[in-house]
């Protein structure tokens, strides 16, 4: 798997952000943009390039939250957390995706259709409980519907394979 | 091309303002945008109707808003298919359509425009001044409402101390929370020796239920950033950063557009409105981290660190980011300079009480009629937001607690809701300013499930650098969720108290020290609760999910089918005319039959502290109607 890694694509961000101090953060940000995931592969060579300890690196990417050391599913199910989406019934909200995809939060599922996490508040607080599936949110849920939008989803994607 | 309109109304030009904000985008306002300006154009009406976009009204509860100028004729949760009667109607025919005006809850009667309705009369907007109304991606339309005014006085007319002391005077506190003189801490930092400084906005809004920052960066950047030019002429600094939380795209958007059209504009950059005063700003991305909206967190994570929080002293006034002086002020904070600046402190400081001045912002939440965005000066009381702009409690059920300033904050009842808040008023109650985030809570919310739930969010952020946070906060989550599984014991409350009290006194940052305030302040004003839960494994409000148990009232359902066909995991067992009945051994406990059960019939329970009654026999079950009886 490491060899089909491009590395090259790395260059361009090496170069933006050389020799400025602190950049290590918002070139992760970039180099998952381009690759999806921060891989050893891929970490090890900017850890060469930049002089920054592999130790160091690792540090920082598995500090936030918005850094994955792990491919992702095509699909992302976001389940709002916030205290709006809680009063309103979101735990339940989270237990019926749960029951849906098969998989817990903070999980992938192996065929790499879906990743499901859940997010702090994404501020629509107006329609909770609230999930966002890529980039589509979804108000005033029920359990109910959140097995009609994810099967949906589903049905439709075969439709199109 | 529509984002290039003036969106501030000029030369009799009727415009239809549709909100950007996230709350409205969510339902879909970008599509409704567009079947106006494509149905205008069919109409061929498009020189004398403009289409502009504006950020979040507050009112995110009615979304999506279409607001008509200069009538400020106000429709509310407009879908598609209301686009060609708007357009017909109300923007070629003159008559407004009624059906689609807000209507108030009590009476009834339909409000046409949006300064009679009660949720915009009773606020008193400073900070969300432009908030809805200007376009956020125009210089034009910022400018046209005396933006960039407040820094060419500023600049021009006044040395850095004036602008400290006008900032002192006019009682700013800072709006991030603990709410230190906005003034005094610019002077720190203008005192402190060096030719470096950096001027820092903190966007790292982390609060669940707390938006408005979001919707200020996202509806008016402009006015922070002004602010931020103002703040870094008065310390003495010529870079600065705005970091945002990276789940905020939106805003990192409009803010880069509006950096770019400031510059354009002389107001950054060198040489700014032609004086020797340079400044530039850089954007910071977070990376998804709730600690690093902490000031030294923040430092360390614009280096490129793990953000994690270091001991003050040195306070970032004195060693900042790189070690160089900084101030770190919050988003509402910068977005009020421009105002004292430009009204004059005596104008801000007249607003507000004693010792909190001006105007605080709440996100608005929970279970309560209007959700959204409400500004009120300081020294109003939980009820005038609550009932006159919130509308009350939603489906008339009771009000139970108030939570205030998201997991730092604290969670205050009924006999709270008199007080005047201010930021002192809120401290002595055991709540907090905090970020601003209110939520309302029914008496359908547990108050140990509520603490457990802030507590496990504070848990999983603390950075586990301080004994006290990391081990504190796990300790107290364990307690609070063996209460909530019906496995508390006797002293677990006792023992909740000593260890909150140790983990607000010892902990390194603010995230701990205020981790427990949402445990305190419900065993303060909600212990019975907690008692009920340990002695009687019973959970009042029907919230915990291992202390209760769902059940169909054979007495009053009509076998309807509708809680047995919306079952998540088919455990309602029944007929066509035929009762049902709950199998208890199926049933995860989500509460579809509750929440999909006809008011009329009524018939889920919700049983905790006693044990679910045998379902009735088959012959009980059998329902037998006469024609033509139904209710």
């Amino acid at each position: 798997m490491s060899n089909d890694v491009d590395l090259s694509l790395l260059d361009p961000i090496l170069k933006k952000y050389q020799s400025q101090e602190g950049a290590l953060i918002t070139m992760l940000q970039e180099i998952q943009a381009v690759y999806g995931y921060l891989s050893e592969v891929v970490l090890t060579h900017l850890s060469r390039e930049v002089k920054v300890p592999l130790s160091q690196i690792y540090g920082v990417v598995t500090f936030y939250a918005q850094f994955y050391l792990t491919p992702r599913g095509r699909n992302i199910i976001r389940v709002c957390r916030g205290t709006a989406c809680h009063v309103r019934g979101g735990s339940r909200i989270l237990e019926a995706v749960e029951r849906e995809v098969g998989i817990t939060e903070g999980e992938t599922t192996p065929d790499l259709e879906y990743s499901l996490e859940t997010v702090a508040c994404i501020g629509a607080c107006a329609l909770a409980p609230t999930m966002v599936i890529n980039e589509k949110t979804y108000g005033k849920l029920t359990p109910k519907k959140v097995m009609e939008s994810l099967s949906r989803k589903d049905r439709k994607e075969r439709e199109v394979e | 091309m529509s984002e290039e309109k003036a969106a501030v109304s000029t030369s009799g030009m009727r415009v239809v303002i549709v909100c950007q904000g996230t709350g409205c985008v969510s339902s879909e306002s970008p599509e409704i945008r567009e079947a106006l300006e494509k149905g205008i154009e069919q109409q061929g009406i498009g020189d004398t109707v403009q289409v502009k976009l504006s950020g979040c009204h507050g009112y995110c509860e009615q979304g999506p808003i279409v607001i008509i100028e200069p009538e400020g004729v106000f429709y509310c949760r407009v879908t598609r298919e209301d686009v060609p009667e708007i357009i017909e109607c109300h923007l070629k025919n003159k008559k407004p359509v009624e059906r689609l005006f807000y209507r108030d809850p009590g009476t009834g009667e339909a409000v046409a425009c949006y300064n009679d309705i009660a949720f915009y009369a009773k606020q008193q907007r400073v900070i969300l001044r432009n908030c809805g109304h200007i376009n956020p991606e125009m210089i034009d339309d910022y400018l046209a409402v005396g933006g960039y005014e407040a820094l060419r006085k500023a600049l021009l007319g006044m040395t850095p101390e004036e602008v400290i002391e006008e900032v002192k005077r006019s009682g700013l506190r800072g709006r991030g929370g603990a709410g230190f003189s906005t003034g005094v801490k610019w002077e720190f930092c203008h005192n402190s020796p060096g030719p470096d400084k950096y001027m820092i906005c903190n966007g790292d809004e982390g609060d669940p239920g707390a938006f408005m920052d979001r919707s200020i960066l996202e509806a008016d950047p402009h006015s922070v950033i002004e602010g931020m030019i103002i703040a870094a002429y008065a310390i003495g600094s010529g870079e600065g950063y705005i970091y945002v939380r990276a789940e905020y795209p939106l805003a990192v958007k409009r803010l880069r557009l509006a950096l770019k059209q400031a510059e354009e504009h002389g107001c950054i950059g060198e040489r700014i409105l032609g004086t020797d005063f340079n400044f530039w700003v850089h954007i910071m991305e977070g990376a998804g981290a709730f600690v690093c909206g902490e000031e030294t967190a923040l430092l360390a994570s614009i280096e490129g660190k793990r953000g994690m929080p270091r001991p003050r002293p040195p306070f970032p006034a004195q060693s900042g980011l790189w070690g160089k002086p900084t101030t770190i002020n919050n988003v509402k904070s910068l977005a009020t300079i421009p105002v004292i600046i430009s009204r004059g402190a005596d104008w801000y400081s007249s607003i507000g009480t004693e010792k909190s001045k001006g105007t605080a912002v709440f996100a608005l939440t929970g279970t309560i009629a209007n959700s959204g965005l409400i500004e009120v000066p300081m020294g109003a009381t939980l009820h005038q937001i609550i009932y006159d702009i919130g509308g009350g409690i939603l489906r008339g059920k009771a009000f139970k607690a108030v939570q205030i300033g998201g997991p730092s904050g604290g969670c205050l009842p009924e006999s709270a809701l008199d007080l005047p808040i201010d930021f002192d008023s809120l401290s002595g109650a055991g709540a907090m300013m905090g970020s601003g985030g209110m939520v309302v809570m029914d008496e359908t919310t547990c108050m140990v499930d509520t603490a457990r739930y802030f507590l496990s969010f504070t848990q999983n952020e603390s950075c586990g650098k301080c004994t006290p946070c990391r081990l504190g906060t796990k300790r107290m989550l364990e307690i609070l969720t063996r209460i909530t599984e019906g496995k508390g014991v006797e002293g677990d409350i006792e023992l909740l108290v000593e260890l909150a009290e140790e983990v607000k006194d010892s902990s390194l940052c603010g995230l701990g020290q205020t981790a427990p305030n949402p445990v305190l302040t419900t065993i303060k004003y909600f212990r019975d609760e907690y008692e009920e839960h340990i002695r009687n494994h019973r959970c009042p409000a029907g919230v915990c999910k291992a202390l209760i148990a769902y059940y169909i009232d054979p007495g009053e359902c009509q076998a309807c089918m509708i809680c047995l066909r919306q079952c998540p995991v088919e455990a309602i067992e029944g007929g066509k005319n035929l009762i049902h009945v709950i199998d208890q051994d199926k049933c995860t406990k989500c509460g579809t039959c509750l929440s999909v059960c006809p008011p009329r019939f009524n018939a889920v329970r919700v049983i905790s502290g006693e044990p679910v009654p045998s379902p009735p026999s088959a012959t009980e079950r059998k329902i037998t109607r006469a024609r033509g009886e139904g209710r």
